[in-house]
Protein backbone atom coordinates (compact mmCIF):
# COMPACT_ATOMS: atom_id res chain seq x y z
CA UNK A 1 0.00 0.00 0.00
CA UNK A 2 1.14 3.31 -0.93
CA UNK A 3 2.17 5.64 1.67
CA UNK A 4 -0.38 8.59 1.30
CA UNK A 5 -3.60 6.97 0.17
CA UNK A 6 -5.60 5.96 3.67
CA UNK A 7 -5.99 9.03 6.18
CA UNK A 8 -7.64 9.57 9.43
CA UNK A 9 -10.00 12.69 9.24
CA UNK A 10 -11.64 12.08 12.15
CA UNK A 11 -12.18 11.18 16.07
CA UNK A 12 -13.77 10.66 19.14
CA UNK A 13 -12.41 10.23 22.72
CA UNK A 14 -14.48 10.52 25.70
CA UNK A 15 -12.37 11.54 29.26
CA UNK A 16 -11.45 8.45 31.49
CA UNK A 17 -12.42 8.24 34.17
CA UNK A 18 -12.49 5.79 37.60
CA UNK A 19 -16.27 5.49 37.74
CA UNK A 20 -18.60 5.37 34.35
CA UNK A 21 -21.24 7.48 35.47
CA UNK A 22 -23.32 6.42 32.67
CA UNK A 23 -23.63 2.67 32.34
CA UNK A 24 -23.94 1.42 28.60
CA UNK A 25 -23.21 -2.00 26.37
CA UNK A 26 -20.30 -2.61 24.09
CA UNK A 27 -22.60 -1.91 21.04
CA UNK A 28 -24.31 1.30 22.77
CA UNK A 29 -20.64 2.48 23.49
CA UNK A 30 -19.46 1.63 19.72
CA UNK A 31 -22.47 3.50 18.46
CA UNK A 32 -21.69 6.68 20.40
CA UNK A 33 -18.07 6.85 19.79
CA UNK A 34 -18.88 6.24 16.12
CA UNK A 35 -21.61 9.04 15.96
CA UNK A 36 -19.54 11.21 17.50
CA UNK A 37 -16.62 10.50 15.51
CA UNK A 38 -18.39 10.45 11.90
CA UNK A 39 -19.81 14.11 13.41
CA UNK A 40 -16.11 15.31 13.86
CA UNK A 41 -15.11 14.18 10.31
CA UNK A 42 -18.25 15.79 9.03
CA UNK A 43 -18.84 12.44 7.17
CA UNK A 44 -21.96 10.95 6.42
CA UNK A 45 -23.20 7.20 8.57
CA UNK A 46 -24.48 6.09 4.90
CA UNK A 47 -20.59 6.47 3.88
CA UNK A 48 -18.73 3.89 6.12
CA UNK A 49 -18.76 0.59 4.42
CA UNK A 50 -16.09 -1.06 6.78
CA UNK A 51 -15.39 -1.50 10.52
CA UNK A 52 -12.64 -2.28 12.71
CA UNK A 53 -13.49 -2.93 16.80
CA UNK A 54 -12.11 -4.62 20.07
CA UNK A 55 -13.69 -7.79 21.39
CA UNK A 56 -18.24 -7.03 21.38
CA UNK A 57 -18.80 -8.23 24.94
CA UNK A 58 -22.48 -8.69 23.85
CA UNK A 59 -21.53 -10.70 20.72
CA UNK A 60 -18.50 -12.49 21.30
CA UNK A 61 -18.53 -14.67 18.34
CA UNK A 62 -19.68 -13.02 14.83
CA UNK A 63 -19.04 -9.57 16.44
CA UNK A 64 -18.57 -7.90 13.26
CA UNK A 65 -21.77 -8.48 11.82
CA UNK A 66 -23.01 -8.39 15.06
CA UNK A 67 -21.73 -4.41 15.45
CA UNK A 68 -22.52 -3.60 11.48
CA UNK A 69 -26.16 -4.82 12.05
CA UNK A 70 -26.37 -2.00 15.39
CA UNK A 71 -25.17 0.39 13.78
CA UNK A 72 -26.46 0.19 10.69
CA UNK A 73 -23.26 -0.16 8.40
CA UNK A 74 -23.37 -1.66 5.13
CA UNK A 75 -19.79 -3.62 5.70
CA UNK A 76 -17.16 -4.67 2.61
CA UNK A 77 -14.85 -5.30 5.37
CA UNK A 78 -15.24 -6.36 9.29
CA UNK A 79 -12.96 -7.17 11.71
CA UNK A 80 -12.17 -7.69 15.20
CA UNK A 81 -8.30 -7.16 15.65
CA UNK A 82 -6.14 -8.42 19.07
CA UNK A 83 -3.09 -6.52 18.69
CA UNK A 84 -0.78 -4.04 20.57
CA UNK A 85 -3.40 -1.98 22.72
CA UNK A 86 -0.82 0.81 22.56
CA UNK A 87 -1.83 2.19 19.12
CA UNK A 88 -5.15 2.16 17.50
CA UNK A 89 -7.68 0.31 18.97
CA UNK A 90 -9.00 -0.90 22.62
CA UNK A 91 -10.88 -3.59 23.46
CA UNK A 92 -12.65 -4.11 26.58
CA UNK A 93 -14.69 -3.93 28.99
CA UNK A 94 -12.58 -5.89 31.65
CA UNK A 95 -9.03 -5.60 31.65
CA UNK A 96 -7.50 -2.60 32.16
CA UNK A 97 -4.49 -2.77 30.29
CA UNK A 98 -3.95 -2.97 26.68
CA UNK A 99 -4.15 -1.00 23.46
CA UNK A 100 -3.89 -1.62 19.53
CA UNK A 101 -2.15 -0.18 16.64
CA UNK A 102 -2.71 -3.13 14.68
CA UNK A 103 -6.60 -2.14 13.89
CA UNK A 104 -5.42 1.78 11.97
CA UNK A 105 -2.85 -1.30 9.28
CA UNK A 106 -5.69 -3.19 8.38
CA UNK A 107 -7.54 0.10 7.66
CA UNK A 108 -5.17 1.53 4.78
CA UNK A 109 -4.72 -1.97 3.63
CA UNK A 110 -8.35 -2.39 2.91
CA UNK A 111 -9.01 0.57 1.54
CA UNK A 112 -6.45 0.49 -0.47
CA UNK A 113 -8.16 -3.27 -1.84
CA UNK A 114 -11.69 -1.67 -2.07
CA UNK A 115 -11.70 2.10 -2.11
CA UNK A 116 -14.39 2.68 0.19
CA UNK A 117 -14.99 5.79 1.17
CA UNK A 118 -14.70 5.31 4.82
CA UNK A 119 -14.51 3.54 7.74
CA UNK A 120 -15.09 3.43 11.28
CA UNK A 121 -12.87 2.34 14.09
CA UNK A 122 -14.36 1.90 17.20
CA UNK A 123 -12.70 0.91 20.65
CA UNK A 124 -14.50 1.88 23.74
CA UNK A 125 -14.74 0.17 27.32
CA UNK A 126 -18.15 0.17 28.75
CA UNK A 127 -19.81 0.48 32.22
CA UNK A 128 -18.59 -2.66 33.68
CA UNK A 129 -16.27 -3.01 36.74
CA UNK A 130 -13.09 -3.53 36.15
CA UNK A 131 -12.18 -7.03 37.36
CA UNK A 132 -10.27 -6.71 40.28
CA UNK A 133 -8.74 -10.41 39.54
CA UNK A 134 -7.10 -9.48 36.21
CA UNK A 135 -5.50 -13.19 35.00
CA UNK A 136 -4.13 -13.36 32.12
CA UNK A 137 -7.08 -13.28 29.79
CA UNK A 138 -7.71 -16.74 28.56
CA UNK A 139 -4.44 -18.12 30.82
CA UNK A 140 -5.94 -20.82 32.85
CA UNK A 141 -8.24 -22.24 30.22
CA UNK A 142 -7.57 -26.56 29.80
CA UNK A 143 -4.20 -26.89 28.05
CA UNK A 144 -3.23 -23.36 28.30
CA UNK A 145 0.61 -23.07 28.55
CA UNK A 146 0.36 -19.85 31.55
CA UNK A 147 -2.08 -21.73 33.08
CA UNK A 148 0.30 -24.55 33.88
CA UNK A 149 3.52 -22.83 34.07
CA UNK A 150 2.95 -19.45 34.85
CA UNK A 151 -0.02 -18.78 37.14
CA UNK A 152 0.95 -21.64 39.69
CA UNK A 153 4.02 -19.02 40.53
CA UNK A 154 2.04 -16.07 40.70
CA UNK A 155 3.06 -14.53 37.22
CA UNK A 156 -0.23 -13.00 36.56
CA UNK A 157 -1.25 -10.11 34.60
CA UNK A 158 0.78 -6.89 32.93
CA UNK A 159 2.54 -5.56 36.13
CA UNK A 160 4.85 -8.07 37.61
CA UNK A 161 5.66 -9.25 33.83
CA UNK A 162 6.66 -5.85 32.97
CA UNK A 163 8.64 -5.98 36.49
CA UNK A 164 10.33 -9.05 35.28
CA UNK A 165 11.28 -6.92 31.87
CA UNK A 166 12.54 -3.81 34.24
CA UNK A 167 14.65 -6.10 36.62
CA UNK A 168 16.44 -7.64 33.32
CA UNK A 169 17.22 -4.23 31.63
CA UNK A 170 18.47 -2.60 35.34
CA UNK A 171 20.85 -5.45 35.45
CA UNK A 172 22.37 -4.82 31.89
CA UNK A 173 22.08 -1.31 31.74
CA UNK A 174 22.08 0.64 35.19
CA UNK A 175 19.97 3.47 35.13
CA UNK A 176 18.81 6.06 38.21
CA UNK A 177 15.29 5.44 39.56
CA UNK A 178 15.15 8.96 38.61
CA UNK A 179 15.88 8.61 35.03
CA UNK A 180 12.57 6.37 34.84
CA UNK A 181 10.56 8.45 37.33
CA UNK A 182 11.29 11.59 34.90
CA UNK A 183 8.89 9.63 32.34
CA UNK A 184 6.32 9.64 35.00
CA UNK A 185 7.07 13.11 36.23
CA UNK A 186 6.79 15.08 32.38
CA UNK A 187 3.85 13.09 31.06
CA UNK A 188 2.16 14.27 34.52
CA UNK A 189 2.94 17.42 33.05
CA UNK A 190 1.79 16.86 29.80
CA UNK A 191 -1.46 15.99 31.59
CA UNK A 192 -2.06 18.86 33.53
CA UNK A 193 -2.70 20.98 29.91
CA UNK A 194 -5.16 18.32 28.75
CA UNK A 195 -8.56 18.87 30.12
CA UNK A 196 -9.54 14.94 29.87
CA UNK A 197 -6.05 13.86 31.75
CA UNK A 198 -7.54 12.23 35.38
CA UNK A 199 -4.58 13.18 36.51
CA UNK A 200 -4.51 17.11 35.54
CA UNK A 201 -4.80 18.65 38.83
CA UNK A 202 -2.49 16.18 40.42
CA UNK A 203 1.38 16.99 39.58
CA UNK A 204 3.91 14.88 40.60
CA UNK A 205 7.81 15.32 41.80
CA UNK A 206 10.60 13.13 41.05
CA UNK A 207 10.49 12.34 44.84
CA UNK A 208 7.15 11.58 45.00
CA UNK A 209 7.48 8.85 42.11
CA UNK A 210 10.52 7.38 44.02
CA UNK A 211 8.74 7.24 47.13
CA UNK A 212 5.25 5.93 45.96
CA UNK A 213 4.97 2.13 47.03
CA UNK A 214 6.86 -0.29 45.68
CA UNK A 215 4.24 -2.65 43.80
CA UNK A 216 6.77 -5.11 41.75
CA UNK A 217 10.15 -4.57 42.08
CA UNK A 218 11.22 -2.36 40.62
CA UNK A 219 8.47 -0.56 39.32
CA UNK A 220 6.56 1.79 42.00
CA UNK A 221 2.70 2.82 41.76
CA UNK A 222 3.38 6.07 40.14
CA UNK A 223 5.36 4.12 37.42
CA UNK A 224 2.30 1.83 36.53
CA UNK A 225 -1.03 2.95 34.88
CA UNK A 226 -4.21 3.52 36.64
CA UNK A 227 -7.30 1.50 34.33
CA UNK A 228 -10.34 3.57 33.75
CA UNK A 229 -13.39 3.52 31.84
CA UNK A 230 -13.35 5.41 28.46
CA UNK A 231 -13.52 4.66 24.48
CA UNK A 232 -12.72 6.43 21.51
CA UNK A 233 -12.88 5.83 18.00
CA UNK A 234 -11.23 7.28 14.48
CA UNK A 235 -12.14 7.43 11.46
CA UNK A 236 -9.92 6.47 8.09
CA UNK A 237 -10.65 7.08 4.60
CA UNK A 238 -9.54 7.77 1.49
CA UNK A 239 -6.87 10.83 1.28
CA UNK A 240 -8.85 12.34 -1.55
CA UNK A 241 -12.03 12.15 0.93
CA UNK A 242 -10.46 13.18 3.96
CA UNK A 243 -9.09 16.03 2.31
CA UNK A 244 -12.60 17.12 2.12
CA UNK A 245 -13.47 17.37 5.86
CA UNK A 246 -12.93 20.20 8.20
CA UNK A 247 -9.39 19.24 9.48
CA UNK A 248 -6.51 18.29 8.20
CA UNK A 249 -6.14 14.70 7.09
CA UNK A 250 -3.90 12.72 8.77
CA UNK A 251 -1.67 10.34 6.54
CA UNK A 252 -0.83 6.60 7.92
CA UNK A 253 1.88 6.26 5.83
CA UNK A 254 3.66 3.85 7.37
CA UNK A 255 3.21 1.04 9.77
CA UNK A 256 4.59 -2.21 10.98
CA UNK A 257 3.73 -5.21 13.75
CA UNK A 258 5.98 -7.79 15.41
CA UNK A 259 4.53 -10.70 17.50
CA UNK A 260 6.94 -13.30 19.21
CA UNK A 261 5.51 -14.20 22.48
CA UNK A 262 2.53 -14.45 24.83
CA UNK A 263 4.52 -14.87 28.10
CA UNK A 264 7.62 -12.41 29.18
CA UNK A 265 9.39 -15.87 29.96
CA UNK A 266 9.85 -17.22 26.11
CA UNK A 267 10.44 -13.45 24.83
CA UNK A 268 13.20 -14.35 22.65
CA UNK A 269 14.62 -11.20 24.81
CA UNK A 270 13.19 -9.81 27.40
CA UNK A 271 14.80 -6.37 26.54
CA UNK A 272 15.11 -6.26 23.07
CA UNK A 273 11.08 -6.07 22.17
CA UNK A 274 9.42 -6.61 18.91
CA UNK A 275 8.93 -2.55 18.93
CA UNK A 276 12.30 -3.11 16.63
CA UNK A 277 11.09 -4.91 13.52
CA UNK A 278 7.75 -3.17 13.83
CA UNK A 279 9.51 0.19 14.33
CA UNK A 280 11.80 -0.14 11.65
CA UNK A 281 9.25 -1.14 8.61
CA UNK A 282 6.57 1.76 9.67
CA UNK A 283 9.92 4.51 9.09
CA UNK A 284 10.93 2.40 6.25
CA UNK A 285 7.68 2.60 4.49
CA UNK A 286 6.92 6.09 5.40
CA UNK A 287 10.16 7.67 4.34
CA UNK A 288 10.82 8.99 7.60
CA UNK A 289 13.41 9.30 9.37
CA UNK A 290 13.75 9.30 13.09
CA UNK A 291 14.56 13.25 13.46
CA UNK A 292 11.60 13.90 11.73
CA UNK A 293 9.19 13.30 14.09
CA UNK A 294 7.83 16.03 15.70
CA UNK A 295 6.13 14.03 18.57
CA UNK A 296 6.78 10.91 20.40
CA UNK A 297 3.66 8.84 21.27
CA UNK A 298 4.93 5.40 23.04
CA UNK A 299 2.83 2.93 24.28
CA UNK A 300 3.47 3.59 28.47
CA UNK A 301 1.88 1.46 30.68
CA UNK A 302 4.70 1.50 32.57
CA UNK A 303 7.49 3.71 32.46
CA UNK A 304 10.04 0.93 31.51
CA UNK A 305 7.79 0.62 28.59
CA UNK A 306 8.30 4.44 27.49
CA UNK A 307 12.45 3.57 27.57
CA UNK A 308 12.59 0.29 26.03
CA UNK A 309 10.15 1.52 23.16
CA UNK A 310 12.65 4.65 22.29
CA UNK A 311 15.49 2.64 21.63
CA UNK A 312 13.73 0.02 19.74
CA UNK A 313 11.96 2.59 17.66
CA UNK A 314 15.35 3.76 17.39
CA UNK A 315 15.79 7.26 19.20
CA UNK A 316 18.66 5.98 20.58
CA UNK A 317 20.76 2.43 20.68
CA UNK A 318 20.02 0.21 23.02
CA UNK A 319 21.49 0.59 26.59
CA UNK A 320 21.51 4.39 26.12
CA UNK A 321 17.59 5.19 26.76
CA UNK A 322 18.41 6.79 30.16
CA UNK A 323 21.03 9.64 28.95
CA UNK A 324 18.37 9.95 26.34
CA UNK A 325 15.69 10.73 28.86
CA UNK A 326 18.40 12.75 30.83
CA UNK A 327 18.93 14.84 27.83
CA UNK A 328 15.62 15.57 26.62
CA UNK A 329 12.75 17.43 27.70
CA UNK A 330 9.69 15.44 27.46
CA UNK A 331 6.90 18.24 27.70
CA UNK A 332 4.66 19.16 25.09
CA UNK A 333 7.08 22.76 24.64
CA UNK A 334 10.32 20.68 24.85
CA UNK A 335 12.58 19.51 22.84
CA UNK A 336 11.13 16.30 22.39
CA UNK A 337 7.62 16.23 23.17
CA UNK A 338 6.44 12.71 24.34
CA UNK A 339 3.00 11.62 25.40
CA UNK A 340 1.71 15.16 24.95
CA UNK A 341 -2.10 14.05 26.08
CA UNK A 342 -0.36 12.58 29.73
CA UNK A 343 0.45 9.32 27.93
CA UNK A 344 -1.86 6.65 29.67
CA UNK A 345 0.10 7.66 32.97
CA UNK A 346 -1.25 10.75 33.15
CA UNK A 347 -4.58 10.92 31.23
CA UNK A 348 -5.52 7.31 32.89
CA UNK A 349 -5.72 4.06 31.12
CA UNK A 350 -8.90 3.86 29.32
CA UNK A 351 -8.99 0.22 29.64
CA UNK A 352 -8.69 -1.94 26.19
CA UNK A 353 -9.35 1.87 24.44
CA UNK A 354 -6.33 3.20 26.36
CA UNK A 355 -3.73 2.92 23.49
CA UNK A 356 -5.86 4.57 21.07
CA UNK A 357 -5.63 7.77 23.23
CA UNK A 358 -2.16 7.74 21.65
CA UNK A 359 -3.40 8.09 17.66
CA UNK A 360 -5.83 10.48 18.99
CA UNK A 361 -3.38 12.72 20.56
CA UNK A 362 -0.97 11.80 17.63
CA UNK A 363 -4.27 13.54 15.46
CA UNK A 364 -4.95 16.36 17.26
CA UNK A 365 -1.50 17.46 17.37
CA UNK A 366 -0.93 17.29 13.31
CA UNK A 367 -4.35 18.95 13.18
CA UNK A 368 -3.48 21.54 15.28
CA UNK A 369 -6.18 20.86 17.64
CA UNK A 370 -4.03 20.32 20.53
CA UNK A 371 -5.19 23.23 22.68
CA UNK A 372 -2.82 24.00 25.51
CA UNK A 373 -0.20 21.51 25.04
CA UNK A 374 -0.50 22.11 21.10
CA UNK A 375 3.51 21.21 20.19
CA UNK A 376 4.78 23.76 17.69
CA UNK A 377 4.54 23.18 13.70
CA UNK A 378 4.01 19.81 14.43
CA UNK A 379 3.51 17.60 10.78
CA UNK A 380 5.18 13.71 11.86
CA UNK A 381 4.33 11.66 14.92
CA UNK A 382 5.31 8.04 15.84
CA UNK A 383 2.83 6.19 17.51
CA UNK A 384 3.76 2.85 19.04
CA UNK A 385 1.10 0.04 20.89
CA UNK A 386 2.02 -2.81 23.22
CA UNK A 387 -0.81 -5.50 23.83
CA UNK A 388 0.10 -8.36 26.58
CA UNK A 389 3.49 -8.76 27.56
CA UNK A 390 5.43 -6.01 25.29
CA UNK A 391 4.00 -8.61 23.25
CA UNK A 392 1.83 -7.47 20.29
CA UNK A 393 3.49 -4.68 19.28
CA UNK A 394 2.81 -2.06 15.99
CA UNK A 395 4.11 0.95 15.05
CA UNK A 396 2.56 3.84 13.08
CA UNK A 397 4.27 6.81 11.52
CA UNK A 398 0.95 9.76 10.51
CA UNK A 399 2.11 12.64 8.87
CA UNK A 400 -0.34 15.87 8.23
CA UNK A 401 -1.12 16.65 4.27
CA UNK B 1 -8.78 -26.00 33.42
CA UNK B 2 -5.20 -25.04 33.24
CA UNK B 3 -5.08 -24.23 36.61
CA UNK B 4 -6.95 -25.40 39.27
CA UNK B 5 -7.30 -24.14 42.90
CA UNK B 6 -6.13 -26.14 46.23
CA UNK B 7 -8.23 -26.62 48.67
CA UNK B 8 -6.56 -23.62 50.54
CA UNK B 9 -7.13 -21.47 47.66
CA UNK B 10 -4.07 -21.61 45.40
CA UNK B 11 -3.69 -21.95 42.05
CA UNK B 12 -2.39 -25.25 40.62
CA UNK B 13 -1.59 -26.41 37.38
CA UNK B 14 -3.56 -28.86 35.88
CA UNK B 15 -1.69 -31.36 33.30
CA UNK B 16 -2.30 -32.48 30.32
CA UNK B 17 -1.77 -35.81 28.18
CA UNK B 18 1.03 -33.46 26.57
CA UNK B 19 2.60 -31.91 29.39
CA UNK B 20 1.86 -35.02 31.95
CA UNK B 21 5.63 -36.41 31.45
CA UNK B 22 6.64 -33.12 33.00
CA UNK B 23 4.91 -33.52 35.67
CA UNK B 24 5.45 -37.32 36.42
CA UNK B 25 9.29 -36.19 36.51
CA UNK B 26 9.32 -33.25 39.23
CA UNK B 27 6.86 -35.74 41.06
CA UNK B 28 9.84 -37.72 41.31
CA UNK B 29 12.37 -34.51 41.64
CA UNK B 30 13.86 -34.49 38.17
CA UNK B 31 13.84 -31.76 35.64
CA UNK B 32 12.45 -32.81 32.10
CA UNK B 33 12.32 -31.28 28.96
CA UNK B 34 11.77 -32.52 25.18
CA UNK B 35 14.59 -32.61 22.89
CA UNK B 36 13.98 -31.95 19.07
CA UNK B 37 16.78 -33.93 17.11
CA UNK B 38 17.70 -30.51 15.21
CA UNK B 39 16.98 -27.62 17.74
CA UNK B 40 17.79 -28.62 20.80
CA UNK B 41 15.81 -28.52 24.33
CA UNK B 42 12.84 -26.47 24.36
CA UNK B 43 10.40 -25.78 27.06
CA UNK B 44 7.04 -25.60 28.39
CA UNK B 45 5.89 -29.01 26.99
CA UNK B 46 4.72 -28.97 23.57
CA UNK B 47 3.03 -31.63 20.76
CA UNK B 48 5.99 -30.37 18.51
CA UNK B 49 9.00 -28.49 18.11
CA UNK B 50 8.66 -24.68 18.54
CA UNK B 51 11.64 -24.53 16.57
CA UNK B 52 10.52 -26.76 12.88
CA UNK B 53 7.09 -28.17 14.16
CA UNK B 54 8.68 -31.81 14.00
CA UNK B 55 7.33 -34.16 16.50
CA UNK B 56 10.36 -36.54 16.73
CA UNK B 57 11.29 -35.12 19.96
CA UNK B 58 12.51 -36.98 23.24
CA UNK B 59 12.10 -36.21 26.55
CA UNK B 60 16.08 -35.67 28.81
CA UNK B 61 16.44 -34.90 32.29
CA UNK B 62 18.50 -31.67 32.50
CA UNK B 63 20.64 -31.03 35.08
CA UNK B 64 18.10 -28.19 36.85
CA UNK B 65 21.03 -25.38 37.26
CA UNK B 66 20.72 -22.71 35.73
CA UNK B 67 20.96 -18.62 36.71
CA UNK B 68 18.46 -15.82 37.38
CA UNK B 69 17.49 -14.04 34.76
CA UNK B 70 15.12 -11.66 35.99
CA UNK B 71 13.03 -11.15 39.20
CA UNK B 72 10.66 -9.34 40.61
CA UNK B 73 9.16 -9.16 44.01
CA UNK B 74 5.38 -9.03 44.22
CA UNK B 75 3.94 -6.52 47.12
CA UNK B 76 0.64 -6.69 46.85
CA UNK B 77 -0.75 -9.93 45.24
CA UNK B 78 -1.44 -9.26 41.86
CA UNK B 79 -3.27 -12.57 42.35
CA UNK B 80 -5.86 -12.23 44.98
CA UNK B 81 -5.26 -16.01 45.58
CA UNK B 82 -1.88 -15.38 46.50
CA UNK B 83 -2.25 -11.90 48.91
CA UNK B 84 -1.55 -14.61 51.59
CA UNK B 85 2.56 -15.46 50.27
CA UNK B 86 3.33 -11.59 49.62
CA UNK B 87 5.75 -10.66 49.17
CA UNK B 88 7.21 -13.27 47.15
CA UNK B 89 9.79 -13.94 44.66
CA UNK B 90 9.05 -14.55 41.06
CA UNK B 91 12.07 -15.79 38.87
CA UNK B 92 12.65 -16.01 35.25
CA UNK B 93 15.66 -18.71 35.46
CA UNK B 94 17.83 -19.55 32.30
CA UNK B 95 18.82 -22.94 32.76
CA UNK B 96 22.09 -24.48 31.77
CA UNK B 97 20.76 -26.15 29.31
CA UNK B 98 19.16 -22.91 27.42
CA UNK B 99 15.54 -22.47 27.87
CA UNK B 100 13.99 -20.60 30.21
CA UNK B 101 11.52 -20.78 33.04
CA UNK B 102 9.71 -18.85 35.59
CA UNK B 103 9.67 -20.00 39.28
CA UNK B 104 8.78 -18.86 42.68
CA UNK B 105 11.70 -18.79 44.23
CA UNK B 106 12.30 -20.08 47.53
CA UNK B 107 14.82 -20.02 50.38
CA UNK B 108 16.65 -16.67 49.62
CA UNK B 109 15.79 -13.28 51.22
CA UNK B 110 13.97 -11.21 49.13
CA UNK B 111 17.30 -8.79 49.36
CA UNK B 112 19.59 -11.43 48.43
CA UNK B 113 18.40 -11.49 44.90
CA UNK B 114 20.57 -10.73 42.02
CA UNK B 115 19.79 -11.49 38.28
CA UNK B 116 22.79 -13.73 37.47
CA UNK B 117 22.86 -15.28 40.51
CA UNK B 118 23.43 -19.17 40.33
CA UNK B 119 20.06 -21.14 41.32
CA UNK B 120 19.04 -24.82 41.30
CA UNK B 121 15.51 -26.35 40.85
CA UNK B 122 13.52 -27.82 43.87
CA UNK B 123 10.51 -29.06 44.13
CA UNK B 124 7.39 -29.16 46.31
CA UNK B 125 4.09 -31.12 46.20
CA UNK B 126 1.06 -29.65 47.27
CA UNK B 127 -2.16 -31.79 46.65
CA UNK B 128 0.13 -34.17 44.86
CA UNK B 129 0.60 -31.55 42.18
CA UNK B 130 4.32 -31.35 41.51
CA UNK B 131 5.23 -27.86 41.80
CA UNK B 132 9.17 -26.55 40.25
CA UNK B 133 11.01 -23.71 42.62
CA UNK B 134 14.00 -22.41 42.32
CA UNK B 135 16.57 -21.80 45.42
CA UNK B 136 19.91 -20.21 45.43
CA UNK B 137 22.65 -22.70 44.65
CA UNK B 138 26.09 -22.55 46.42
CA UNK B 139 29.34 -22.61 43.47
CA UNK B 140 31.90 -24.59 44.00
CA UNK B 141 34.91 -22.74 44.54
CA UNK B 142 37.77 -22.69 41.77
CA UNK B 143 40.91 -24.15 43.06
CA UNK B 144 43.11 -20.64 44.75
CA UNK B 145 44.97 -19.03 42.28
CA UNK B 146 43.02 -20.14 39.18
CA UNK B 147 42.68 -17.90 36.45
ZN1 LIG C 1 12.87 -28.77 15.99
Amino acid sequence: MGKREAAIAGLAEWAPQRRWDRPMFSMEAAAELAALALADADIEHGEVDGLVTGPVFESPMFAPSALAEYLGVRANFAEVVDLGRGLAGGHGLESGGGHRGGSLRHGPRRLHDRAPAAAALAWRRSGSRPRAHSRLPGGDAWGSPQGQFELPSGLVAATPSFALIASRYLARFPTAPETLAKIAVHERENAAHNPKAIFRNEPITIEDVLSSRMVADPLKLLEVVMPCFGGGAVIVTRSDRAGRGPHRPVFVSGYGERLTHKSITYAPDLVETPTRVASERAFQMAGVARSDVDVALPYDCYTITVLLTLEDAGFCKKGDGGVFLEDHDLRHDGDFPLNTHGGQLGMGQAGLAGGLSHVTEAVLQIQGRGGERQVRSCDVAYVNGTGGMMAEQVALILEGA
Amino acid sequence: MGTRMSEDGRPLPVPNPTTAPFFDAAREGRLRLQRCPRDGLFFYPRSRCPGCLGDDWSWEDVSGRGSLHAFTVDRVGHDPALTRDVPFAIAVVELEEGPRMTARMVDCGLDDLRVGMPVEATFETLEDVPLVRFRPRQVERLPIGGA
